[in-house]
């Protein structure tokens, strides 16, 4: 039987070694490797890997291709659901979709698909065929707003189709929280975010870096005198929430979105570069997801020693399972069921601890996890030098503040139907923009979406 | 890239440049800023447009060469460009916006401060374009230092001048100035505008606070993105925090938490002043070597 075989273990940099540095995390499969553990898949009739991925990749087929060595076939199964397999197979949380479902998974250990995913989608980057001839160009045109998974994603299925396309970034590289917000040793620049984005030059879409829309340009100037027929909204959400507990404008206390662009976009921690970071002695990250462990880490290798402090316990951790092992693995001291009520300042106005409470778990909230609450009298300080905020972030107000008809959610967020369509008219949105922070793959799948209905709606025009 | 059309030395250490930007220079309005990057390697930094021409496609800024960044940018040549040039940026000016009944009702009072005075100047060309009465307070360490002078006088109603030294103008600082207007001369303002140094800003707006005189100031917060993703720009004003980027930059001056800004612009002051000492000792041909450059 070939669910015998053990799940192959993926091979990683030491963790002491790689606390110290910012090169990748997990070497993922090679050839033989992977072959190996592609034939661990049962390839059942009634795949519940694939109602539980986002965009419902034929995951079965893609790794029975993959098991006759037929690499070219497995990644064009991929491309017809993901455009950024090397990028999901790093980033999407496996654990709770395809991998989650996995029947290998009840008695054992779920087959590695994300590690597959992976393995294909580096190979497609390296060896792959150029990407398939685009439909001829239609004389139409689409603006993209932002750069990230949405934007790409969009881009370059209408370009595909044979529509001209225009992405514009706000920042000065195109790439969205590829670039400014998962760092290096979870996902390489150059060898696999670049990559991915000159496939997307490749089939003919433009991208203009350091035009914000809503102020560089707007919608509106972009439909009435740039001559595009629709706008596809993929901005993100980038605006960084911060706790409103006294001593959060103490020098020392940033934002995730802050430290990590910083870091990730900016280059503070190569010395080639000029933006400076500041990550003192010892630091604590508030927050448990995935943004919370990029920070915690990028501190640690910083030369920081770096706590999380989270409110519930490591069951409701949000992060991926995998990011949380490689935390502890590295050294990253857990605080759970704790929750700071205030940060302290030195007589200089910089952070020198964080007040908190420890908290238990109360009864469930909204959302299905137990909210946790305060227990008396349990107040204590953790000393520290930085105190980095990952709360969570909200799309950008500036287009739905001047855009004539774009509405929003209480949240923030934009209105739009399950094409994408918002309540303007030529106007489609997707990704973290309409849902909240979310993931990468449901954001590619939104951009994908958004372009079918894009082409209808130019169509009908 | 954005080419440099045209550089000039204003003051020492303090170089106007002429950019091309045409779509920056399309939307831009009185009040609001660019980021800008000078090389691959740079850091984006938030400067104050200090003029605009729509028709030309070109933004002006002046910068001073005191950190690292200003002065990459400032030892570009025109010939030479930008890596980048994003903007604009914040909201424009009040006025910008008012009925231009009302903002003719009012007389404006504009206090300049060193670089600051650079942005100062197409808000009192939008005014005085439309219509409106503005007064300029120049105010400098001495009469080499001053900018801009011969351009306000053209846009202004009343051109002051406040030289620290006594070597123009008024002897003293632009409180003093503001002051002998407002209590000696009997001036009445409806408004005044202050852009400068943040303690300068801070000590205009406790003088205007006697005179119940509204005093907008703009703040030169530190930012990474310029768009309200970092937060690096959180400033306290009337007890809230606001994003300087995009809630400003230009504030109250009598709700801003000077003190907290102040103390918030030195977050990385002690990494550059190092990293600016280095540069200085690589410069006189020295190699570190105890590792004081990792």
């Amino acid at each position: 039987m070939a669910n015998k075989i053990p799940r192959v273990p993926v091979r990683e940099q030491d963790p002491a070694i790689r606390a110290t540095n910012f090169e990748e995390v997990c070497y993922g499969y090679n050839q033989e490797e992977a072959l190996l553990e592609a034939s661990r898949c049962l390839r059942c009739k009634k795949p519940r890997c694939v109602e539980a991925c986002p965009v419902g990749i034929n995951i079965p087929e893609f790794i029975a291709a993959l098991h006759e060595g037929k690499l070219q076939e497995a990644a064009d199964i991929i491309s017809a659901d993901s455009s950024l397999p090397s990028i999901c197979g790093r980033v999407c949380p496996q654990e709770t979709q395809c991998e989650g479902s996995c029947i290998l998974g009840i008695k054992g250990e779920p087959v590695a698909i994300g590690k597959l995913e992976r393995f294909v989608g580096d190979w497609k980057l390296q060896n792959g065929a150029a990407p398939k001839a685009t439909a001829p160009r239609n004389g139409r045109k689409v603006a993209v707003i932002g750069s990230g998974p949405a934007g790409l994603a969009c881009a370059s299925d209408l370009a595909r189709m044979g529509y001209g396309v225009k992405i514009f970034e706000a920042l000065h590289e195109a790439g969205g929280v590829l670039v400014y917000g998962i760092p290096e040793f979870r996902l390489p620049k150059q060898r696999v975010v670049a990559r991915e984005i000159e496939a997307v030059k490749a089939l003919g879409v433009e991208i203009e870096t350091d035009v914000i829309v809503g102020r560089t340009v707007t919608i509106d100037s972009l439909l009435d005198e740039e001559g595009y027929d629709a706008v596809f909204i993929g901005s993100g959400a980038g605006l960084p929430r911060f706790m409103g507990i006294p001593g959060e404008n103490l020098n020392g206390v940033v934002s995730a979105n802050e430290f990590l662009t910083r870091a990730n976009l900016m280059h503070a921690y190569d010395a080639e570069y000029d933006t400076p970071i500041y990550v003192g002695q010892r630091v604590v990250v508030v927050g448990g997801g995935n943004v919370a462990m990029d920070a915690v880490r990028t501190a640690k290798r910083l030369g920081a020693e770096a706590t999380i402090v989270y409110r519930r316990s490591e069951k409701e951790l949000p992060a991926r399972v995998e990011e949380v092992h490689h935390a502890r693995e590295e050294g990253i001291c857990f605080r759970m069921l704790t929750n700071p009520t205030e940060v302290l300042g030195d007589e200089r106005g910089w952070v020198r601890g964080v007040r908190c409470v420890e908290m238990e778990l109360g009864e469930p909230d909204e959302s299905g996890r137990r909210s946790p609450v305060v227990k008396p009298g349990s107040e204590f300080e953790i000393a520290c030098d930085v105190v980095i905020m990952a709360l969570g972030t909200s799309p950008n107000p500036l287009l739905a503040a001047t855009t004539e008809g774009l509405e929003t959610s209480r949240r923030g967020c934009i209105t739009a139907d399950e094409h994408g369509a918002t309540t303007r008219k030529g106007v489609f949105a997707g990704g973290d923009a309409v849902t909240g922070a979310a993931t990468v793959i449901l954001a590619m799948g939104a951009g994908r979406t958004a372009a079918k209905a894009i082409d209808e709606y130019i169509r009908s025009l | 890239m954005y080419p440099i059309l045209e550089k000039r030395l204003l003051a020492e250490g303090i170089w106007l440049m002429k950019i091309h930007a045409p779509r920056v220079a399309r939307s831009a309005q009185p009040g609001q800023f660019v980021i800008v990057r000078a090389d691959a390697h740079g850091e984006r930094i938030p400067l104050t447009i200090s003029d605009f021409d729509a028709a030309e496609g070109s933004v002006t800024i002046v910068t001073q060469a005191i950190g690292a960044s200003t002065r990459k940018i400032c030892a570009l040549e025109q010939g030479e460009a930008l890596a980048d040039f994003a903007g604009p940026l914040g909201r424009p000016s009040e006025f910008v916006h008012l009925p231009l009944e009302e903002v003719r009702q009012r007389r404006y009072l504009f206090v300049a401060g060193g670089v600051g005075t650079a942005p100062i100047y197409p808000q009192v060309k939008w005014l005085k374009e439309h219509g409106v009465r503005a007064d300029v307070i120049i105010g400098a360490k001495n009469s080499r230092m001053l900018i801009y002078t011969d351009a306000m006088r053209a846009v202004a109603e009343n051109l002051y001048i406040a030289t620290d030294d006594g070597s123009e103008g008024f002897k003293g600082m632009v409180t003093g100035l503001i002051e002998e207007l407002v209590e000696q001369r009997g001036e009445r303002y409806d408004e005044c505008v202050a852009i400068g140094p943040m303690i300068m800003m801070k000590f205009v707006a406790l003088t205007t606070r006697k005179y119940n005189l509204k005093t907008t100031v703009s703040l030169n917060a530190l930012m990474v993105d310029g768009t309200g993703m970092c937060g690096a720009c959180r400033v306290t004003v009337g007890g809230k925090t606001r994003f300087t980027c995009v809630d400003g930059p230009e504030f109250d001056g009598h709700e801003v938490d000077f003190d907290e800004a102040m103390r918030r612009q030195g977050m990385y002051r002690t990494q550059e002043q190092r990293a600016a000492a280095i540069e200085a000792e690589r410069e006189a041909g020295h190699v570190c070597k105890i590792g004081l450059d990792k």
